[in-house]
């Protein structure tokens, strides 16, 4: 973002990689296919690179405010101080943070899932599906907390799995009372607590249930705890845990 | 003078049971205004329509087809036969009987017959319900915080609708009895009973005076009964049935998924962010310190503890939960359940004028276990018929964890030091934040 800003130039939508997707082995996967994907579709986009920091999503869910709003008005100077108008990001943590937590904090963008935005890009024809790679493949979606309760969003990600012509099969509990992965409110950095089973495991034992060839994710945490459960079940070889986007990428054949 | 005992009695009764209902209503807005400040008057045109769509629609509800239809049809029956409560009162007051009847004509019968047809369907529901308490013993009745009170008090109330139902049937059998059997005017032929005609044969055999005396009991005890359960509310998870509707116009209409932003922390965020502000100057001496977060119920907002009081123990929150569905110790409607207790703890120390006890919400009702365990996925927010916020008291006892006394878990505790340090939750170097570039095919 740095050097487009000193060339002058404006990106059409700033794309918000998250810790995840910066860090994470397995999420910086998704990251790669998302890149590969605007680039296709043509899309002036930009990065923060080593400017984006945390947007303080697990601070706040672990009730540390304080940190959260740090991170937040640091995020906030700096993309108000480049003048960012649209943001997409890959992560629904921080796409909720971004949307309803950093308005009030004096950060106005307009934020979007990478699902919503891919989902626009293959309806106006910048993206297109052929070939039918996945003609036959039962594909299950698992809904990320942050992106369906939270803020609603059920439709975009099955849409482009529809457009992918996979079976979409749902799970016994799917959209408004999907069931988490486990790694939400921070769960993702402590252990758990006390019980009979960890929730990324009967979360995977339901979507097993649905007998899939892919269980599609759209949250890089979701997609390390379902991954994590398939491998307990000893199922890696034959079920792909995969991001919405790497599932486009592979129709495009990027 | 002598006629007029019956008149007067009635009014004792009622006044005095009405009565003792309002004081005890005073003390819960009392209690729910022990709460912080939280502004929910805004959008006021949304607010109704929440309110009409779920607690007046009851849509969340039919969520559950079966239980959901049986409730819509309680709660339908519930507020149709409460206008025949309206003539009983003013017979009560009159001595009259019946006292609509002349005044209504045909339309009387086609009341009378349609809250006949509703005490039934009821009576069944209830029978419905107590079978999948009893006897098909679904999970979530007979979860740990159900044992005990909750169980008498969930029992109570369905037996009361029986016995309600019961003597409302059998008032209108006998009367019906004594329209056909004697010529008295005082039993006037009124009303339509397709549901308590079938009764009449238990009358045979009975001489005027012993249905009479039949009629005077069920009509006193049914009233009676009717003042008395209205009172059982204050002390029952009942009280939903009033709550229901505030709450749902007070509730959050943000997306689950925001957090309020706490405006005492921005505060203290921007003078720390703010490179010209002077570190010595002396705080506005016109604000208290507050607390961050919330220890216990007078550190939770108004509308959080309306929630508790609203709270009817359905434990659809808990079904739906994660964490409760792992074993985890965390349930949100114990959660619920332990704010009302404590809170109503509070309200009885305050109700002798003395001070509350040194218990606190937090370790002495809800445990850090159970606070810890929560993924904040808003199940329990999305399941909620009523549109109870269990995850917003989590959050604010998170709060005083972490910013009050420190005491997250180590994990979180590196998470939160990584986040300030590296600006990612993990030991990362930020200049690697675009290292993935490089392992793209692609020329920038």
């Amino acid at each position: 973002m740095a050097e487009l800003a000193a060339q002058g130039k404006q990106p059409e939508v700033l794309f918000w990689v998250g810790c995840a997707g910066s860090f994470d082995d397995r999420a910086k996967k998704i990251t790669k296919a998302f890149v590969k994907l605007l680039l296709k579709a043509e899309i002036s986009f930009a990065v923060l690179g080593p400017e984006e920091s945390c947007t303080g999503d697990p601070a706040k869910r672990a009730g540390n405010e304080f940190l959260f709003q740090m991170q937040a008005m640091t995020n906030i100077e700096v993309l108000n101080g480049y003048e960012i108008k649209k943001v997409v990001t890959a992560c629904p943590h921080c796409f909720n943070t971004l949307k309803n937590e950093y308005p009030g904090l004096g950060g106005h963008y307009e934020v979007v899932h990478h699902t919503q935005f891919l989902k626009q890009l293959l309806d106006q024809g910048k993206l297109k599906v052929e070939g039918g790679q996945f003609k036959g493949k039962r594909i299950t979606f698992h809904d990320p907390c942050y992106l369906g309760r939270a803020n609603n969003e059920y439709q975009a990600p099955r849409d482009v799995l529809t457009k992918l012509e996979g079976e979409l099969i749902e799970m016994k509990s799917c959209k408004a009372k999907g069931l988490c992965c486990g790694a939400g409110g921070a769960q993702m950095f402590k252990d758990a607590e006390a019980g009979n089973k960890e929730i990324n495991i009967k979360r995977t034992e339901q979507a097993l249930e649905t007998k899939p060839d892919i269980i599609a994710a759209g949250c890089p945490f979701c997609n390390t705890m379902m991954t994590d459960g398939v491998k307990n079940k000893e199922k890696e070889g034959a079920i792909a845990v995969m991001d919405i986007a790497e599932l486009v990428q592979q129709a495009e054949d990027l | 003078m002598g006629a007029y005992v019956s008149n007067i009695l009635f009014g004792i009764l009622f006044f005095s049971l009405v009565g003792l209902f309002t004081r005890n209503i005073r003390r819960v807005i009392r209690n729910i205004k022990l709460g912080t400040a939280a502004n929910r008057y805004d959008q006021p045109k949304k607010r109704w329509l929440h309110m009409a769509r779920i607690a007046l629609g009851q849509s969340k509800m039919v969520r559950k087809p079966l239980s959901g239809l049986l409730h819509v049809i309680v709660y339908v029956g519930f507020v149709v036969i409460n206008i025949e409560l309206l003539e009983i009162i003013v017979d009560g007051f009159l001595g009259t009987h019946r006292v609509f009847a002349p005044f209504l004509g045909g339309f009387y019968n086609v009341l009378i017959a349609t809250f006949e047809v509703f005490a039934a369907l009821v009576l069944v529901s209830v029978i419905l319900f107590w079978t999948r308490r009893n006897v098909m013993r679904i999970k979530r009745f007979w979860r740990a915080e159900m044992k005990g009170w909750p169980k008498w008090d969930a029992d109570i109330i369905l037996y009361a609708e029986v016995v309600l139902m019961g003597l409302f049937l059998t008032m209108n059998a006998s009367d019906y009895w004594l329209q056909i059997n004697t010529q008295d005017p005082h039993y006037l032929t009124a009303g339509s009973f397709p549901v308590s005609q079938w009764i009449l044969p238990l009358f045979d055999g009975l001489g005027v005076a012993q249905v009479v005396a039949v009629e005077r009991i069920s009509w006193w005890l049914h009233i009676t009964g009717i003042l008395l359960f209205l009172n059982y509310l204050y002390y029952s998870k009942h009280l939903h049935i009033i709550l229901a509707f505030p709450n749902t116009w007070f509730a959050k209409l943000a997306p689950q998924g925001q957090f309020t932003n706490m405006p005492e922390v921005t505060d203290e965020v921007k003078l720390m962010l703010d490179p010209n502000a002077d570190p010595y100057a002396a705080p506005a001496s016109d604000v208290a310190p507050s607390t961050f977060g919330a220890a216990d119920v007078a550190d939770l907002n108004w509308v959080q503890l309306m929630n508790a009081y609203s709270c009817t123990e359905c434990g659809r929150c808990t079904a739906e939960c994660p964490a409760s569905q792992t074993g985890k110790k965390l349930s949100p409607r114990k959660i619920m359940m332990d704010t009302r207790d404590r809170l109503s703890e509070v309200g009885a120390a305050l109700n002798k004028g003395k001070q509350p006890n040194a218990n606190t919400l937090l370790d002495n009702y809800i445990s850090r276990e159970e606070l810890w365990a929560c993924t904040s996925c808003n199940a329990c927010v999305e399941a909620c018929p009523i549109a109870i916020d269990p995850l917003s008291i989590i959050s604010d006892m998170r709060r005083y964890l972490v910013m009050e006394q420190s005491a997250a878990p180590t994990g979180l505790n590196n998470m939160m030091s990584n986040v300030e340090n590296n600006g990612a939750p993990w030991p990362f170097n930020r200049q690697d934040r675009i290292a993935w570039r490089d392992e793209i095919n692609i020329s920038k």
